[in-house]
């Protein structure tokens, strides 16, 4: 039985359709990631499986539990982990974790060895006493992913765990949360780096305008929409029409950005004589999941 | 109940850890001001007033600076306090996010605010008696009323909290209604030397309830009149606890 369950679920505000009808299994265990563009409706679909924002339509189910109807229970068995930084300034960065992890039950002594081995893990045990306004942006939101983790979760939900953070950080941060996949626990992430989707993702949704676009491996995604090889080509503007006549007969998919052409080349193609064509090879590559990304979500600008 | 889960608690607790952690900043409004206005008042003003009803100025105003200092507690504590973490901090998203519901925290918040209008009924109690001007023991009663008055005005103020867009808003709820209330309720002066719309007003005023029980039980003279008051406080608590309830739950549940 997969740990995470969503059935059809729809966000509605107002006219606003914001997840348009989201089917979901992700196993216990597993990495799975969200990647989609902002607005894609990848925070709220995870609002609604966390209890945090009410279902529209369709039913979210976690460890078996309907949410809407248990959202304690559900949870209890989570670890948040917010994009935007809200831990309580007032405190140091231990009493931040005691605080939180009475909202948990969790009994203070217990909670006291729990914050410091969680402390040490990130390395922040040296930082106990500070206070938060004393951080780093680093440091915060290793102390965000600690205090997602004082209730010991069965899944860990994280907003763009690595969003602005220097490269150290981000492969502690990318680290640690494989050792705690190691460690069995479930996680649910969203993430617009291509790069974090592709080292810690197991599966990936890519989801755009509300909803699940492509679903797989990142192996499995490349494979399938990103082809063989991309090419990136010019082409003066008189053989444009020609060129571009040509790759739609043979069924081959690109994209234009500017002057630029993004031919996604797959087997079979025939595309053998780009060049007598009148393109203008700017270079050929092996296709990322940024390829599969950005054809799948399109090149505009989403405001 | 869901709004009366013991969860609550545990925001309760949370801003007793913040108010302990920042200890000396909160001093000012919890002993300085209002000792600050009985004597401005009662001195300056008691002078020419001579005294009402047979009781120096003084002993006059002091129960109503307890009542109005309750009410001043609660209302900053649950305005001010509250949109800071629910907005600025975003302390209210963090906390949804644990096995507590929009409903504990609207709980708590509402018990804090009540709790900080004690801590000040209280400390402001201890003064007026230091000055002399507390002779009944009934007056240990002044607590329990600071408690009620204080549900009410953290339930109101919380209320508006929930739908107001930004902290500047609050200028409105402090000038046009707060403000108002100390000077009209009954608090300065008795409310038969005003006239017959702005005793109207200060009848409905929630204050007045107030000002009105404060000054029994400081004073000694239970009546049984005084239950009419009581419920009328309690019946408006009811009210706003549960508006605050609604509007806090559409804010942060969406």
């Amino acid at each position: 039985m997969p740990i995470i369950e969503a059935k059809n679920l729809v966000k509605r505000y107002g006219e606003f359709v914001a997840v348009k009808g989201v089917d979901l299994a992700i196993e216990a265990g597993e990495c799975f990631g969200l990647l989609g563009p902002n607005g894609a409706g990848k925070t709220t679909l995870v609002r609604m499986i966390t209890a945090v924002s009410p279902i529209t339509e369709g039913q979210a189910f976690v460890a078996g539990m309907d949410v809407t109807r248990e959202p304690s229970k559900v949870k209890a068995l989570i670890g948040v982990v917010p994009q935007e930084e809200n831990l309580d300034p007032d405190f140091t960065v231990l009493k931040n974790l005691l605080v939180f992890a009475r909202y948990f039950d969790i009994p203070s002594k217990e909670a006291r060895r729990r914050a410091m081995a969680i402390l040490e893990f990130f390395e922040l045990a040296a930082r106990q006493r500070a206070k938060i306004k004393e951080l780093s942006g680093g440091m915060k939101r290793r102390l965000l992913i600690a205090r997602a983790l004082l209730n010991e979760p069965s899944i860990l939900v994280l907003d763009e765990p690595t969003v602005g953070l220097d490269p150290q950080t981000k492969h502690l941060v990318w680290e640690r949360l494989r050792t705690l996949k190691e460690r069995g626990t479930t996680q649910l992430l969203t993430t617009q780096n291509m790069e974090e989707a592709a080292v810690l993702a197991d599966r990936l949704a890519v989801v755009h305008e509300g909803r699940i676009v492509a679903l797989g491996t990142p192996a499995e995604l490349i494979a399938r929409h990103g082809g063989r090889e991309i090419i990136e080509a010019q082409v003066s503007s008189d053989r444009r029409e020609t060129v571009l006549a040509e790759l739609r007969k043979r069924g081959v998919y690109w994209q234009e950005v500017g002057r630029t052409i993004y031919i996604f080349r797959c087997d079979g193609d025939g595309l053998t004589q780009l060049s007598e064509m009148g393109l203008d090879i700017l270079g050929r590559r092996v296709p990322t999941l940024e390829d599969v990304f950005l054809r799948l979500t399109g090149r505009a600008l989403i405001e | 109940m869901m709004w009366l889960s013991p969860r609550a608690l545990r925001v309760w607790q949370r801003n007793r850890d913040v108010f302990f952690a920042l200890g000396k900043s909160e001093m000012p409004g919890l002993i300085i001001e209002p000792v600050l206005v009985l004597l401005s008042m009662g001195l300056g003003l008691g002078a020419y007033v001579g005294d009402i009803g047979g009781r120096d100025y003084m002993e006059f105003i002091a129960p109503g600076i307890i009542a109005a200092y309750g009410m001043f507690a609660a209302t900053f504590e649950c305005t001010y306090g509250s949109f800071v973490r629910l907005d600025y901090q975003k302390t209210f998203d963090a906390i949804i996010s644990t096995p507590l519901g929009v409903g504990d925290i609207v709980t708590g918040e509402i018990l804090w605010g009540a709790t900080r209008a004690l801590l000040t009924t209280t400390t402001v109690l201890a003064m007026a008696a230091a000055f002399g001007l507390v002779h009944s023991p009934m007056a240990i009663l002044a607590l329990p009323v600071g408690v009620l008055s204080g549900l009410m005005f953290a339930s109101i103020s919380l209320t508006f909290t929930a739908v107001a867009p930004g902290i500047t808003t609050f200028n409105y709820f402090f000038t046009l209604f707060i403000t108002p209330m100390f000077y009209f309720s009954g608090v300065f002066f008795p409310l038969s030397s005003f006239n017959e719309t702005v005793r109207t007003l200060s009848w409905i005023a929630p204050l007045t309830p107030v000002a009105r029980l404060m000054r029994a039980v400081v004073e000694g003279k239970l009546e049984w009149r005084l239950i009419g008051s009581m419920a009328e406080i309690i019946g408006v608590t009811l009210v706003f606890f549960s508006l605050a309830q609604l509007l806090m739950k559409k804010r942060l549940f969406r």
